[in-house]
């Protein structure tokens, strides 16, 4: 069975507005694809330690020494937009 | 009127936890070498790393690892074998990745506590976690208010993004706003004494939430949680509280239902208002963050780490009682600040007497910063003054009077004590010799109290003492010049 | 027909720079030539960088004239994928929402290159963020199959096999995370090489699925893929995933042969329905081959790895979702114009700015790591990878490589699968595993089908064991010889 995803939601928690034709299409697509990897439960048992990485590391770390920061005029050099030396946003409006 | 305010008072119980951000004071950010500094011009601070630019990854400051263990291990936790960094996943613009790199189920360090003394009672406050985040940037509202409710645009500045971030998570241990406060001040001693933030409230060094709820007593189950953000001071945290048991007091009394929801502290107004309801939760989508690996602090390391815990507020308060011979009440005083701690251990060790040091300490050089808006740190004052001037006192060469004089005097220009009792004459006169004479002056100028004296009327006596205070301008040793007087009006007659 | 020097392998140019027959800057002209007769068609470059190449060349030919010792790279035109950050010069990920993007800063790779005098002709054109197997999810247009240019080159890295396919690199960097590097290898008849998981730094590489991200190469021959991997490898402490390891000499123990190795055959794979013939036959007759040069072959099997494609299409989306989260119109990259809130914004940027594929992926990695699906489908997936990094352990215990074909099929026609996402999920069928595990593998072209379109042999070895695998490769390519050439090249010189 297609898996039925509520698009409306999940576009939104991923900032990506969606014309209706694409809501409906990703909706049924997305559906299908996740019923092809339900299969994934069928192998993975509960004693089975998920794996993160290929090769298991641990504590790698940095010295807290400085390195040089880009120059001001680099760090905006790509903004789409400039005020006071700092980004420019259109308002912010709390809450999800 | 009065009954009311009983029953509200017996009703319900308060409960409180608190959840506190710690920037820590390493060099350089948690996942870059970018200087973690306060105050630079805007987006100075910043490089690809921090800005969140395509293709970069971050590597783990381990100062701030070791950091965040000395934090654990100062509140007792238990430090976690094994652990991860999660990605915690919502879009802000202050967020350069529009995730924030942060610990979710396997945190540094794990069930601690932190013992608190309210009104000479100790209480434990549980510890649940202490983990390891980095911090957001710093967003200014642009346009007509200048707040974000009427805001057109707003500006963002990456200096602060990715500075190493500890969150101290409590129990909801606290019943009071007395409590939360006693908490957040042993914490914030606490942090200090370990060299690890510069705890400024103001600064944004140190923030903290508070989760409030009420409940009826022996209720073990919560009430409606409510969590207030934007606390910039121990003592918004104490008013805030303070609001909001009684806001809630009062729904409760009426029987208004409360709703989970986010408040923000107005510290103009003095009242918490509505900000985000529990409907409108976050979903984070956490998850491992890949390009980290596990952090796995072997045995010895956190032995390392143990060995360089200095002595924590607490020990320390029971130092100053056992061995200086402080109060309680001292103790707590000059104790619990890292800063006033080792004046006043310096002062000690300068010579001076510690329960003189305290005083002095607490009393009138503790107006003096108040009065000057400084730091002791700041002052010009020095521990050799203060050794010197309870020296000069416990010796009788100054007066407490003038002592006074020569502390504001020193605190104002950092000249010596010796120095400004000899400048301003605060130097008692007790040699017999230059008393003699003006103690025979008062004899003679007072023949009836005189009588009155020999006669047994012993509290003559200070009388004349004063007598020859006047005369000396104040300079004289009261101490010394009675027992002249006493010697000369027993002896001959 | 004479070979051009663009034609010729590094090690080859790199000896008559030495020896003082060529210049680099002759070597780079010859190049610049081809990319004029034949970009055009293919659509390989996203942005050519000919006068730092031309720079870049003339100090290598000092170099060489003051009789320096330069090194292996030195002089050799370099294409990256343009997912490769390159300081000052523009880098796009084949995505709109970057397509006014100037890095600040160089990726680890380039940065060792550049040092080793590596002459850089351009960034080539990829499947947007690297998620495609066929380089028509670029924004910018497709990259066209040298070998037949109504054929796709594979993807992601399509512009970069197509570009060393046709002689306007000599090798090239590409991204595998799903078999993007030895896929549109097979497809274009080129040697793609996927070292292990952290062997090359990732910093500066525009992520895709971080867990799963390779960087690899794309070469003429296999003695290039050691040199150019020899010259990238090794630790770098701006990458925690990277490994601590030193990086030994690929180069060296190429030619020790196949003697007495086990090569496990992917049987089961082999009779995958997909499958061509013609791949199933090339691949079987390599496996004789190398049988023949004294190597023995048994089959193998990975029972978990008919999971892998499931859990690659969970693990790989929830990173990318994460990943690409940054891309918001804020601090670099493209804006969409209007007004509204700072949330508006950032939904008109990423819908405007992220082509079909990308959002799809965005959508179902967001999805499956949204509050209550987290263990079903992330979770689970991580599971599947610890099982099929269990098989490889055991099927090493017996074999010292795997093989198998690299792709079902040879390149397939523009626009075959863009109607169906799975179809197109199960190019990646038998490269998708190794990027799971970490391992490293290898494509090299091991014949032609009917139509006249290459055909890759995947070789499959143990975790760090880059050697094993480049030495099967290169005994394999000495015997097959393959030489081959796209009939566009062909008529160039006709």
């Amino acid at each position: 069975m297609p898996v039925e995803i509520d698009v409306q939601h999940v576009a939104r928690l991923a900032r990506l507005a969606l014309t209706e034709e694409e809501q409906e299409r990703f909706r049924r697509q997305l559906g299908l694809i996740l019923e092809h990897a339900e299969n994934v439960r069928e192998v993975a048992a509960v004693d089975v330690p998920p794996t993160s990485h290929p090769i298991p590391r641990s504590n790698v770390l940095r010295p807290d020494d400085p390195a040089p920061s880009l120059s001001h005029e680099e760090a905006m050099a790509s903004a789409p937009e400039e005020e006071s030396d700092r980004f420019k946003v259109p308002r912010v409006v709390e809450q999800e | 009127m009065a009954e009311a305010d009983t029953a509200k008072a017996t009703r319900f119980e308060t409960v409180i936890g608190l959840e506190c951000h710690v920037e820590l004071s390493t060099a350089t950010k948690m996942f870059c070498g970018c200087l973690n500094a306060f105050g630079a011009p805007p987006n100075t601070n910043v490089c690809p790393v921090c800005l969140g630019h395509p293709g970069t990854l971050p590597v783990p400051n381990e100062k701030a690892i070791e950091y965040t263990i000395k934090i654990g291990l100062a509140l007792g936790c238990r430090i976690a074998p094994h652990s991860i960094f999660h990605r915690k996943n919502y879009f802000y613009p202050d967020m350069p990745k529009n995730f924030q790199i942060s610990q979710y189920d396997l945190p540094l360090c794990v069930g601690g506590h932190l013992d608190i003394e309210v009104d000479g009672e100790t209480h434990r406050v549980g510890i649940t976690r202490v983990h390891l985040e980095e911090d957001t940037g710093k967003t200014v509202h642009g346009g007509a208010t200048g707040r974000i409710g009427g805001a057109e645009y707003a500006l963002e500045d990456y200096n602060r993004a990715g500075v190493p971030l500890v969150e101290v998570v409590s129990e909801p241990d606290m019943r009071s706003a007395e409590q939360a406060r006693a908490y957040l001040t042993e914490l914030r001693a606490t942090l200090e004494s370990l060299g690890v933030s510069d705890v400024r409230m103001e600064e944004g060094s140190l923030r903290c939430d508070a989760n409030v709820s009420l409940r009826r007593p022996g209720s073990e189950e919560l009430g409606t949680k409510i969590e207030i953000k934007n606390l910039n001071s121990i003592r918004s945290l104490y008013r805030a509280l303070n609001f909001e048991e009684e806001r809630q007091q009062v729904a409760l009394e009426r029987g208004e239902p409360l709703i989970q929801e986010t408040r923000h502290w107005d510290e103009g107004k003095g009242i918490t208002t509505h900000g985000r309801s529990k409907e409108y939760a976050f979903d984070y989508r956490y998850f491992p963050e890949p390009d980290l690996a596990p952090l796995e602090p072997d045995p010895q390391w956190i032995e390392t780490l143990r060995a360089e815990l200095p002595e924590l507020p607490a020990a320390r308060r029971r130092r100053f009682q056992d061995e200086l011979g402080l109060s309680a009440h001292q103790a707590g005083l000059v104790a619990s600040s890292a800063e006033w701690a080792r004046f006043f251990e310096a002062t000690v060790s300068a010579g001076a007497d510690p329960r003189a040091a305290a005083n002095w300490m607490t009393g009138d050089l503790a107006a003096l910063l108040r009065e000057t808006h400084q730091s002791l740190t700041a002052a010009k004052v020095t521990p050799e003054h203060l050794a010197e001037l309870v020296k000069l006192l416990d010796e009788q060469v100054i007066s407490s009077a003038g002592a006074k004089v020569a502390l504001a005097e020193a605190f104002a220009t950092g000249a010596s004590v010796d120095a400004v009792v000899e400048a301003k004459g605060l130097r008692q006169v007790g040699d017999s010799e230059a008393l003699g004479g003006m103690i025979e002056q008062v004899i003679e100028e007072n023949p009836a109290p005189v009588e009155q004296f020999r006669k047994g009327k012993e509290g003559v006596l200070g009388f004349l003492v004063g007598q020859v205070m006047k005369k000396s301008g104040g300079a004289a040793n009261p101490k010394v010049a009675a027992e002249l007087l006493r010697e000369r009006l027993s002896g001959s007659g | 027909m004479t070979a051009e020097l663009c034609d010729l392998t590094a090690h080859d140019l790199s000896a008559k720079l030495a020896a003082g027959d060529v210049r680099a800057i002759d070597v780079l002209e010859s190049t610049l030539r081809r990319i004029d007769q034949v970009d055009e068609r293919l659509h390989t470059f996203l942005t050519r960088t000919e006068g730092q190449a031309r720079t870049q060349a003339g100090l290598v030919d000092e170099r060489v004239a003051r009789r320096e010792e330069v090194g292996p790279v030195a002089g050799i035109p370099l294409a990256l994928k343009d997912v490769f950050c390159t300081k000052g010069i523009r880098t796009t990920a084949g995505s709109k929402i970057l397509e006014p993007y100037v890095p600040p800063y160089d990726c680890t790779p380039w940065e060792r290159l550049q040092a080793g005098g590596a002459v850089l002709v351009g960034k080539t054109n990829c499947d947007e963020f690297a998620m495609g197997s066929s380089n028509e999810n670029s924004a910018f247009g497709p990259v066209r199959n040298p070998w037949n240019l109504e054929t796709v080159p594979g993807g992601s890295s399509g512009g970069s096999a197509a570009a060393v396919a046709s002689g306007q690199a000599v090798w090239a960097l590409g991204t595998d995370t799903g078999g993007s590097v030895r896929q549109p290898a097979s497809l274009c008849g080129v040697v793609g090489f996927k070292p292990t998981y952290g062997r090359i730094s990732r910093y500066g590489l525009i992520a895709f699925a971080s867990s799963l991200d390779h960087v690899g190469t794309f070469t003429r021959d296999v003695r290039d893929a050691a040199t150019i991997l020899s010259a990238i490898a090794g630790h770098d402490p701006r990458d925690a995933t990277s490994l601590p390891e030193p990086a030994p000499h690929y180069g060296a123990g190429l030619d020790a042969g196949v003697q007495g190795l086990r090569v496990g055959v992917m049987e089961d794979w082999l009779g995958t329905e997909g499958v061509q013939p013609a791949v199933r036959d090339s691949v079987r007759a390599a496996v004789d081959r190398l049988v023949g040069l004294g190597a023995t072959a048994e089959t193998a099997s990975l029972p978990h790895a008919d999971y892998a494609l499931s859990a690659y299409y969970l693990i790989a989306p929830a990173e990318c979702s994460s990943n690409l989260a940054r891309y918001d119109g804020v601090r670099y990259g493209y804006r969409a114009p209007g007004g509204g809130d700072v949330m508006e914004m950032n939904m008109r940027t990423r819908g405007a700015g992220f082509g079909d594929e990308v959002k799809r992926r965005i959508m179902l990695g967001t999805y499956s790591l949204s509050a209550g699906y987290y263990d079903a489908y992330y979770g689970q997936a991580q599971k599947v990878r610890t099982l099929v990094i269990r098989d490889y352990e055991e099927a090493f215990r017996r074999f010292d490589v795997l093989v198998s074909p690299t792709s079902p099929t040879t390149a397939f026609r523009l626009g075959e699968k863009t109607e169906d996402p799975l179809a197109m999920y199960l190019s990646d069928i038998f490269t998708i595993p190794s990027d799971l595990t970490g391992t490293p593998a290898v494509s090299i072209p091991c014949g032609l089908s009917p139509d006249g379109l290459p055909i890759g042999f995947q070789i499959m070895g143990r975790l760090m064991d880059e050697a094993t695998v480049l030495r099967v490769a290169f005994a394999l390519e000495q015997d097959l010889r393959f030489a081959a050439r796209p009939p566009l090249l062909e008529a160039l010189s006709a």
